[in-house]
């Protein structure tokens, strides 16, 4: 089991009678930041809360840390951090008092100063007294980190971190991840932004409880067998309007003044596109298949298999 | 500024909409008006009548069942049977019966020989607004009954009316012991109940389930400090009714304690089975209050006990509260013992291990 952290073999969860997981199997290497994609609703929650013992998998077998995901909760809880995805510390203690709390839930020796050197390392000392209902969004994440990671986990699930937290925030929040990640934690973190989805080793995507890819996050395109062009230039609304009937295209995403068109035959999209070019203020040229067109690409296959 | 009635509108239809869907804040609107003018108008009696009667009979003849007979006539007297003379004190005690008639030995030799013989009628005046009316019509029954022995104006027979445990009829003596289940009825299940259900609505249970604490190990954290906010209630009241009103505390203090730790649990488990069915707060608070209001009108707090029609007695014996009541006034204001209020214990003792066992079968494990 060296080397993995989790491997879970179709885990399957249903609510009633839908089935939000569907038999999902997945291994993450120790040590990697592995992405968590997918719509919402798509059963991301769902997988993590059965990752760490928080839900019982209807049927399927895992483990996490080396162990099982039915059996043994309560082993895999003391060496696993989640964080969940709305701020779930308790808003009218102060931030030492939070920390001061969870430590002893973890059964921590010398509580003072593993809450002293979590603060100091988080940066929170100053807001040590504050209560954490006032801290703002970026501010509360940081807290909800630094309580999911105090009892030093190997594995930290991260369920969409990030959310409604500014640009700022979230890149400081990344570079937290990759520091705790270059100290040998596995992270798994669900997120809706591609920006970091580029900064995960691997990636899943996963939609209506399936997982739909699984790869190395800059493998995610080619293994899509996407292709891309880019065209450029004023007036692109009578382009996209015949581009969008035209033979061979297959999907168009527009970027202010840009738009990128992508097909999975890359003959036919080349003659597509390249009927554009040479047309006055237009520049047609060939692009690199983003992760962002690769996974609507995904999505709205996946819609047309289960809707 | 124009007030725009369509916006008016659009809110007003928007709360419809937003009533409907809360089925227990409807329930609330509905039920609560419903349940309360089924109870006040069918149930609740300030002038109780047929209240249990016993008899202890010194003698027997024509003018003693003229005065039982009347007794029963009037209404206000239900005769159940005979007692012992030494026994009139313990059935007093255990709240077997109501009020108690002492024919003394001699009674109808004395009636006839005109030396207006004392009839007596042990009272239960713990309660005086149940116990008054009876009481207060018996002086009459009894003259009515002799008139034919007696000579003029003069009555035939003294009647002599004995009000145990509360002489001066104060309500305050019958009150103040009731407020003490009605407040720990009100504060045990609310506040356990709203502190258990906040983790949940907050999401902070999440937290502490994927930490390696057993749920447990939970409960107890968080029931423990009600406990202790129990006592302190409790040692508040005692304070208060001795020095304030004057309430005496005549019975067992190990009796009163089992009484006020079995009922603490039974309200504590209430308000835990409440917090594995409510997903708010203000759900949880709504849920107390559907077993506040019949606590208060059919425990026999409010209004007397025997003065209610045999349904509302039956319900009100299913009601915790009820049984706390009865065992605390027995204790405080008749003295009595644990084998005294034994009647009220086991019930309470049931009534614990059920709700308990609902509640603990109820609770989550997981976030499932």
């Amino acid at each position: 089991m060296t080397g993995i952290a989790i491997e879970v073999e179709g885990l399957t969860k249903r609510f009633g009678s839908k089935t939000v997981v569907d038999d999902f199997s997945m291994a993450v290497p120790k040590g990697a930041i592995y992405g968590f994609l997918g719509p919402n609703g798509s059963g991301k929650t769902t997988t993590i809360r059965m990752m760490c013992g928080l839900l019982k998998p209807d049927s399927g077998t895992g483990q996490a840390l080396g162990y099982d995901i039915l059996k043994q909760p309560r082993e895999i809880k003391s060496r696993v951090g989640y964080m969940t995805q709305k701020f779930s510390l308790y808003g009218d203690l102060t931030v030492r008092e939070n920390l001061d709390f969870m430590a002893r839930l973890h059964a921590l020796p010398d509580t003072r100063s593993v809450v002293d050197a979590a603060l100091e390392e988080y940066n929170l000392t100053p807001r040590a007294r504050q209560m954490a209902d006032t801290l703002s969004g970026g501010w509360k994440q940081r807290l909800a980190l630094a309580a999911a990671s105090l009892h030093s986990p190997g594995l930290l699930l991260l369920d969409e971190p990030t959310a409604g937290v500014d640009p700022k925030a979230r890149r400081d929040f990344w570079d937290r991840i990759r520091k705790l990640s270059r100290a040998g934690v596995t992270v798994l973190v669900s997120t809706h932004y591609m920006d970091e989805a580029v900064q995960c080793d691997f990636i899943a995507y996963i939609a209506y409880g399936r997982k739909l890819i699984d790869a190395p996050s800059d493998e995610i395109a080619a293994r899509v067998g996407l292709h891309t062009w880019r065209i450029e230039g004023k007036g692109l609304q009578p382009v996209q309007d015949a581009l969008e009937k035209a033979d061979g295209v297959d999907q168009i995403a527009r970027f202010g003044s840009a738009m990128h068109v992508s097909g999975k035959d890359a003959d036919k999209l080349e003659r597509a596109v390249r009927q554009f070019e040479g047309r006055e203020g237009l520049t047609v040229s060939e692009a690199k298949t983003g992760l962002e067109e690769a996974f609507i690409y995904l999505m709205t296959g996946a819609e047309d298999n289960f809707s | 500024m124009m007030a725009s009635l369509s916006r008016v509108l659009a809110v007003l239809m928007k709360e419809f909409i937003q009533m409907r869907r809360d089925r227990l804040t409807f329930a609330m609107m509905i039920g609560i008006p419903l349940v309360q003018l089924l109870l006040f108008g069918y149930a609740i009696n300030t002038d109780p009548r047929h209240l249990p009667t016993l008899v202890e009979l010194g003698d027997d003849g024509p003018a003693v069942r003229a005065i039982i007979q009347g007794m029963e006539t009037s209404a206000y007297f239900d005769i159940q049977g005979m007692i012992a003379p030494g026994e009139t004190d313990d059935a007093l005690r255990t709240n077997e019966t109501t009020f108690i008639l002492v024919v003394p030995p001699n009674f109808e030799r004395d009636l006839l020989r005109g030396e207006q013989p004392d009839i007596l009628l042990d009272v239960d005046a713990s309660d005086p607004v149940a116990a008054g009316a009876g009481a207060g019509a018996f002086p009459q029954i009894v003259a009515s009954a002799t008139a034919e022995y007696g000579s003029g104006a003069a009555a035939a027979a003294t009647p002599v009316i004995h009000r145990r445990y509360n002489p001066a009829g104060e309500t305050a003596m019958n009150i103040v012991p009731g407020l003490l289940g009605i407040i720990l009825t009100m504060t045990m299940a609310m506040m356990t109940s709203m502190a258990l259900t906040k983790e949940a609505e907050r999401g902070t249970l999440e937290t502490l389930l994927a930490t390696p604490t057993r749920p447990l190990e939970v409960m107890a954290g968080k029931i423990a400090p009600y406990v202790l906010v129990g006592a302190m209630q409790v040692i508040l009241m005692l304070l208060a009714a001795r020095y304030l009103f004057g309430v005496p505390f005549l019975g067992g203090a190990g009796a009163f304690i089992i009484a006020v730790a079995l009922f603490i649990l039974v309200n504590l488990s209430l308000g835990f089975l409440f917090s594995t069915l409510a997903r708010t707060q203000m759900q949880a608070m709504q849920m107390t209050f559907f077993v506040f209001l019949p606590s208060i009108l059919l425990s026999g707090f409010m209004f007397p006990f025997a003065g209610m029609p045999g349904w509302a007695r039956f319900l009100g014996e299913m009601i915790p509260t009820t049984h706390f009541i009865r065992a605390v006034r027995s204790i405080m204001l008749k003295g009595a013992d644990m084998a005294d209020v034994w009647p009220s214990l086991w019930p309470l003792m049931i009534t614990f291990a059920v709700i308990a066992t609902l509640a603990l079968t109820r609770y989550r494990r997981t976030l499932d």
